[in-house]
């Protein structure tokens, strides 16, 4: 019987052939869980009577959620974390080597084909290798830790098909906001969602994990990238969905004419055209997160600041998403353009997507964002407002002081970047 | 159990439940603390330990963090009732013994007394006089449930039992 992706990949670790909606026990192939939800985890390893770890070499543990540590109970919690993974023999990225998905992604500990389990919503971003991810909490990931084996219910699945090719103006951030907009925050609640087509195909590792970190944002248990296309740099058999598989839901989106999007304050499905929002004065402009802080969204916005300098009264924030991202951007020169038009670099990891440290907007302050959310109150202060755009998008805006459209004002966001 | 309602929309996100900042603890009386503080700031003032929290659409959607949950039941709430739940947050909710009951559209008001049964699954609006079916759950997150949260489960068992 055909199948999606999703039913493949779960098919293959059951061993049987499973069907949407029934209940599989299904061993993973990593764990991953990070410093908001990483010390939960341990406190329910050691409740549940558990002393080693299913497999050491695939629990993998990462501080990058308020890294390096604001205050001192975070700092004890790092230290929990510490000697758990010195204790327990299990891979620890400390401070600094950058956001759990990008690190997972980039150490290959999430791989094409793979069940991969992260204490954090965002951990669908795998999809973007087209393993099956899932977000999940502290105590579910306590037991993978013990028993490298979860429950859950097989998801039905909605096919998202983007035909044509996306505008220079326009990211992948963009062909998701306009998705999350037409879903909305609960359209694709339990499901699995697969993304296909013409303009998936073209997109780079890092569009890919745009697109699939932001499935959550329509509650999808997941959000796995066709795998045609994807460029990975070790060899992988890509694993694809039946051709007459069955699919809940199968959308079309035409995407030629795409312009920029943006999701308004204070929910990621509030999202209109950007040129609605033109001229909004912004105070704060961030470029980051597993969402959009790798070296080409760094670089999107190094194109249009380029010789130029931000607004004298916005504060440009810039989190790498990994150590990696960071060393690649000071190589090929991306930093230093952005730094001398005024940006401010902080620490590999979430930054100020969270709100505990580095970037707390202050009151009515007005924010444009490259990240996945803009709940009221996400970066730490419920008074302020959130924008959702593309690293290029935000970088025009900090650019004029107010929300801008890439286009406006110089290099589109698809042009090749250049080397400087 | 019986209780009192404090009624909220649609999309109460994980961010209204317990904002990011006040997640990095272990403890739990501290998260209890901040519950629902962007929300309704007068929530911990007024609430009594067994009440319950009725909401609408997508309870609990946003992030995967446990303290939630943790946060509602070391506040007191005795459960949460929903026209529906964000699947990370119900899963969440389950494994730390906190009943979540998703009941489908519903006009359960503030300051009702509410039953809950979870054997029979039943929510009934004592003032209203109305009663609701809740959804029915996965036999495991039942055992789950019936055991006080996944941790005792899987002491008691020590794996998965479908």
């Amino acid at each position: 019987m055909s199948q999606t992706l999703t039913e493949k990949i779960i098919s293959q670790h059951t061993g049987r052939h499973v069907q949407p909606g029934e209940l599989a026990i299904v061993p993973v192939d990593a764990v991953m869980a990070s410093d908001t939800t990483a010390p939960f985890a341990i406190k329910a390893f050691q409740e549940m009577g558990a002393n080693r770890l299913w497999r050491p070499d695939k629990v993998i543990l990462v501080i990058d959620h308020a890294s390096p540590a604001p205050n001192q109970r975070i700092g004890n919690l790092h230290t929990m974390m510490r000697e758990f993974a010195r204790d327990k023999g299990c891979r620890l990225y400390d401070v600094g080597a950058g956001i759990c998905h990008q690190v997972m992604v980039e150490n290959e500990h999430a791989r094409p084909g793979e069940i991969v389990i992260g204490a954090d919503s965002h951990s669908c971003a795998y999809g973007a290798v087209a393993a099956f991810a899932t977000g999940m909490g502290s105590t579910d990931v306590a037991a993978l830790m013990h028993t490298g084996k979860t429950w859950l219910k097989v998801p039905s699945a909605i096919k998202i098909e983007f035909t044509g090719q996306l505008p220079a103006a326009t990211a992948a951030k963009d062909l998701i906001l306009f998705l999350v907009g037409q879903l909305g925050t609960s359209g694709a609640n339990y499901q699995a969602i697969e993304y296909c087509g013409e303009a998936v195909e073209s997109l780079t590792l890092a569009g890919r994990m745009t697109l699939a970190s932001m499935s959550v944002e329509m509650g999808a248990k997941s959000g796995i990238v066709d795998p045609r296309g994807l460029e990975l740099p070790y060899p992988f058999e890509p694993l694809e969905a039946d051709a007459d598989a069955h699919y809940e839901k199968v959308y079309r989106f035409d995407v030629s004419d795409l312009s920029p999007q943006v999701s308004l304050p204070h929910s990621p499905d509030k999202v209109v055209p950007l040129e609605e929002v033109r001229g909004t004065s912004i105070d704060v402009a961030f470029i980051g997160t597993c969402t959009n802080g790798r070296l080409e969204d760094l670089q999107a916005a190094a194109d249009i600041l380029q010789g130029q300098q931000i607004a004298p009264h916005v504060r440009l924030i810039i989190a790498p998403a990994s150590r990696e991202v960071f060393n690649q951007a000071l190589e090929r020169g991306t930093v230093e353009i952005l730094s001398r038009a005024g940006a401010t670099f902080i620490t590999p990891g979430c930054g100020p997507c969270v709100g505990t440290h580095l970037g707390v907007p202050g009151n009515e302050e007005v924010v444009i964002s490259a990240a996945n959310r803009n709940f009221q109150g996400r970066m730490g202060n419920p008074n302020a407002k959130i924008y959702l755009a593309s690293p290029a998008a935000v970088a025009a805006s900090a650019l004029q002081g107010v929300i801008t459209e890439p286009a406006e004002v110089g290099l589109p966001a698809g042009d090749p970047p250049e080397k400087p | 159990m019986k209780g009192k309602v404090h009624r909220y929309g649609d999309q109460v996100d994980t961010d209204q439940i317990i904002p990011g900042p006040f997640t990095k603890t272990l403890n739990t009386d501290e998260l209890a603390s901040h519950v629902l503080e962007y929300l309704d700031p007068e929530f911990r003032s007024r609430m009594n330990k067994g009440d319950f929290v009725v909401a609408g659409e997508n309870f609990g959607c946003g992030s995967s963090r446990e303290q939630a949950p943790l946060a509602l039941k070391a506040s007191g709430v005795a459960g949460v009732v929903a026209c529906s739940f964000a699947r990370i947050f119900f899963r969440n909710a389950i494994n730390i013994g906190l009943p979540v009951l998703e009941i489908g559209q519903h006009a359960i008001e503030s300051g009702n007394e509410l039953e809950i049964d979870l054997e029979s699954g039943t929510v009934t609006d004592l003032t209203a006089k109305h009663t609701y079916q809740a959804a029915k759950m996965p036999e495991v997150m039942k055992k789950i449930l019936q055991e006080g949260g996944l941790t005792s489960y899987l002491k008691k068992h020590g794996n998965y039992q479908l």
